[in-house]
């Protein structure tokens, strides 16, 4: 059924039609919708799932965290400050392999306050052991949280997933929507089954100390599960095509890269945009693609490295991380190690400013431009009010 | 010839082995022993960081024979709510859930979410075992340390560093609206085992305040721990009650109150206290146990 509904709406169906059986919840903008809207399908019986009200995000995890130890699928979902405060507890989370999912409005974390979109939240959180899916439209919100829970709760992933909804742009932007009948749904997420369980039978213990000479083969484990969840991410995504007829191209969704001679690595919303650039661009005769970065976490080193025959790369962040170059910049420049490409970083669309089609352009044309006459700088703060003019 | 029927309380029954990972002398293992036994074998556990976290065993040994789910420091509440949810959730509503912290896990770091959970309504059993200070770390002060005590981070000086005393957590907890709150001691497992029965059998969120010395933080002879804890309650300094339906009771009446000083003098982490801190001790003592008599007699008129 074809609804018109914002990206919180999805994430919150997407919950409903997943048949998760606790949720819990706490307000913060701009991810307070899904909660709101989980509460109303609670109370009104349209959905039957334990609902906590939980007096802080980092409340919501630890309380997730008990319950999927007793094999309960669980939700929450939360942005900027709420996830910051969870920091302790996501990395508990992925410690002791809990396949939780949970969708974050991404958006910027104060001082000063700033409630509006960009990726610094969730950027900050790409050591903790989180898959993390970026999604373009409303739609890819509601398929990736169940492509999520699919890839999670795969016995060999068994890992935690962050399903990132640009703030504002997608979480309070209505858009059509195919949802999904519950069948469907039900023949492509089975039930929740761990194995170990709680099991009063056999008493265990679940996240004990654990000693220096065990210590690395539990990170090891982790790691090595991480970077097994690629394969299990693109068979997710395969076998939902085939059931729901719509696919994303696995980690990375490559849009008219093939003969690119720039090609702009981008997450998020601002994809679209990119694309509907290079559509324009191409009727100009310019060679300019897009290769869309769903999945940062595991990251797609393989996709990544094969831009390296498509000459400039530019990498647009929407976030900085104060070192040297945006988090997406340095992981894809160090994927493509070893290549004569010249790559380039783009930060922009921070702190709820828009990317419009003329920044959009403006990169591409810059790539382009970067391809005849060599590199100009390696970061370009895109749309800076630096006096400079360019803008 | 003795007619009386013996009274044997203390279920047989162990849900802890031997060969724990806890200090000699400690008193948390004998009230985890005691609070297993009185509550059997249908009860799921849940501890945050503290000794609590390091007696049970290192992985892959384990000393307890109910599930047990550890956690980090501040979420005793939300993970007992959270476990809650779940086996409710899976129909196993007759599986007790029970969240053991020390009292830094509990009346400090731990307060919000505990707090959340009682808010809740959550059906869970809360127990604070309470050796008045962050034991684990290695003894320093915490919200429940009592005035003038030693820790390491309350050295003392020239003058004493612990100025206030504990914080009145079963109190706090009965405002916030806890169904049955009581404290309880290890020196008096009788007492101890029927309060955690009483609580086993109502729903809703439940506090237990264990007095649980500590011979190497208290710097005091392991042997001395039942003496010492005994102490604690016949002098006043912890005194037995129990918290229900708006109302507190006495539980343990102590006649023939000893002085403080005969509990203080066995631990060294009060041996900087003049006679006159001492004084100044007994009259606080005094002075708090005066309070909760008039709330005992609030509640019976």
């Amino acid at each position: 059924m074809i609804d018109a509904i914002t990206a919180n709406q999805a994430a919150a169906l997407a919950a409903k039609l997943a048949r998760i059986e606790v949720a819990a919840v706490y307000p913060i903008t701009p991810q307070t919708t899904i909660s709101e809207k989980l509460a109303e399908m609670v109370s009104s019986g349209e959905m039957d799932a334990r609902f906590m009200l939980v007096e802080s995000e980092h409340s919501a995890m630890s309380a997730l965290i008990g319950a999927s130890y007793v094999g309960a699928r669980t939700f929450t979902a939360t942005s900027s400050h709420g996830l910051a405060l969870m920091h302790e507890v996501l990395m508990w989370a992925s410690g002791v392999r809990r396949p939780i999912v949970m969708p974050v409005a991404a958006r910027a974390i104060g001082g000063p306050w700033n409630i509006w979109g960009e990726h610094m939240d969730v950027i900050a959180e790409r050591d903790v052991g989180w898959m993390q899916f970026y999604c373009e439209n409303n739609q890819e919100v509601l398929d990736t949280v169940l492509m999520a829970y699919k890839v999670a709760e795969d016995p060999s992933v068994m890992l935690p997933a962050m399903v990132v909804i640009d703030g504002f742009i997608l979480t309070h932007t209505v858009d059509a929507v195919d949802v999904p009948e519950q069948g469907q749904v039900d023949g492509y997420l089975p039930a929740f089954r761990p194995d170990p369980v709680l099991n009063m039978d056999e008493p265990r213990r679940f996240g004990g100390l654990v000693m220096p000479d065990w210590w690395t083969e539990f990170r090891y484990r982790i790691a090595a599960d991480m970077e097994g969840a690629k394969i299990r991410i693109r068979e997710a995504d395969r076998e939902f095509g085939r059931i729901f007829g719509r696919s994303y191209g696995g980690l990375v969704e490559n849009y008219r890269t093939e003969d690119a001679d720039a090609v702009l690595v981008v997450a998020g919303s601002a994809a679209g945009t990119a694309k509907e650039v290079v559509d324009r661009l191409r009727g100009e005769g310019l060679k300019v693609g897009v290769a869309r970065l769903r999945v940062f976490r595991p990251f797609p080193s393989e996709e990544i490295a094969e831009l390296s025959s498509r000459g400039v790369v530019g990498v647009f962040d929407r976030s900085y991380t104060f070192g040297d170059g945006g988090a997406m910049f340095n992981e894809v420049r160090s994927a493509m190690h070893g290549s004569d490409n010249i790559v380039k970083n783009y930060v922009g669309g921070l702190g709820g400013r828009d990317v419009t089609a003329a920044h959009m352009e403006w990169i591409f044309r810059n790539m382009l431009d970067i391809a005849d006459n060599g590199l100009d700088r390696k970061i370009e703060w895109v749309g800076l009010r630096d006096g400079s003019g360019r803008w | 010839m003795n007619r009386r029927k013996p009274r044997f309380t203390i279920p047989h029954e162990d849900l802890m082995h031997p060969g724990h990972s806890a200090c000699p002398g400690c008193g948390e293992p004998i009230a985890m022993r005691l609070v297993l036994k009185a509550l059997g074998p249908r009860t799921v556990m849940n501890v945050p960081a503290g000794c609590c976290a390091v007696i049970p065993g290192v992985w892959p040994r384990y000393s307890l024979r109910v599930p047990l789910i550890d956690h980090a420091f501040e979420c005793t509440g939300a993970t007992s709510s959270g476990i809650r949810a779940a086996l409710d959730a899976k129909g196993m509503d007759d599986v007790t859930v029970v969240g053991w912290a020390g009292d830094g896990g509990t009346v400090d770091i731990g307060l919000q979410s505990l707090s959340g959970a009682i808010d809740r309504g959550t059906d869970f059993l809360y127990v604070m075992y309470d050796n008045e200070a962050y034991m684990n770390t290695g003894s320093q002060c915490s919200g429940s340390t009592p005035w003038g005590a030693w820790t390491t981070t309350t050295p003392g000086g020239k003058e004493i560093a612990r100025r206030t005393g504990k914080k009145r957590i079963l109190e706090m907890l009965a405002e916030n609206g806890i169904v049955y709150g009581a404290t309880v001691n290890i020196a008096f497992p009788e007492d101890l085992v029927e309060r955690v029965r009483t609580a086993k059998a109502i729903r809703g969120p439940k506090f237990l305040h264990v007095f649980s010395p500590c011979p190497s933080g208290w710097k005091m002879d392991p042997s001395k721990t039942i003496e010492a804890a005994s102490l604690a309650t016949r002098t006043g300094m912890f005194p037995l009650y129990e918290y229900r339906d708006g109302q507190y009771r006495f539980t343990k009446e102590i006649k023939n109150r000893k002085p403080v000083e005969e509990y203080l003098r066995l631990q060294r982490r009060f041996r900087h206290l003049s006679p006159a801190q001492v004084a100044e001790v007994q009259e606080l003592v005094d002075k708090e146990l005066e309070e909760l008599r008039a709330r005992v007699e609030a509640g019976r008129k």
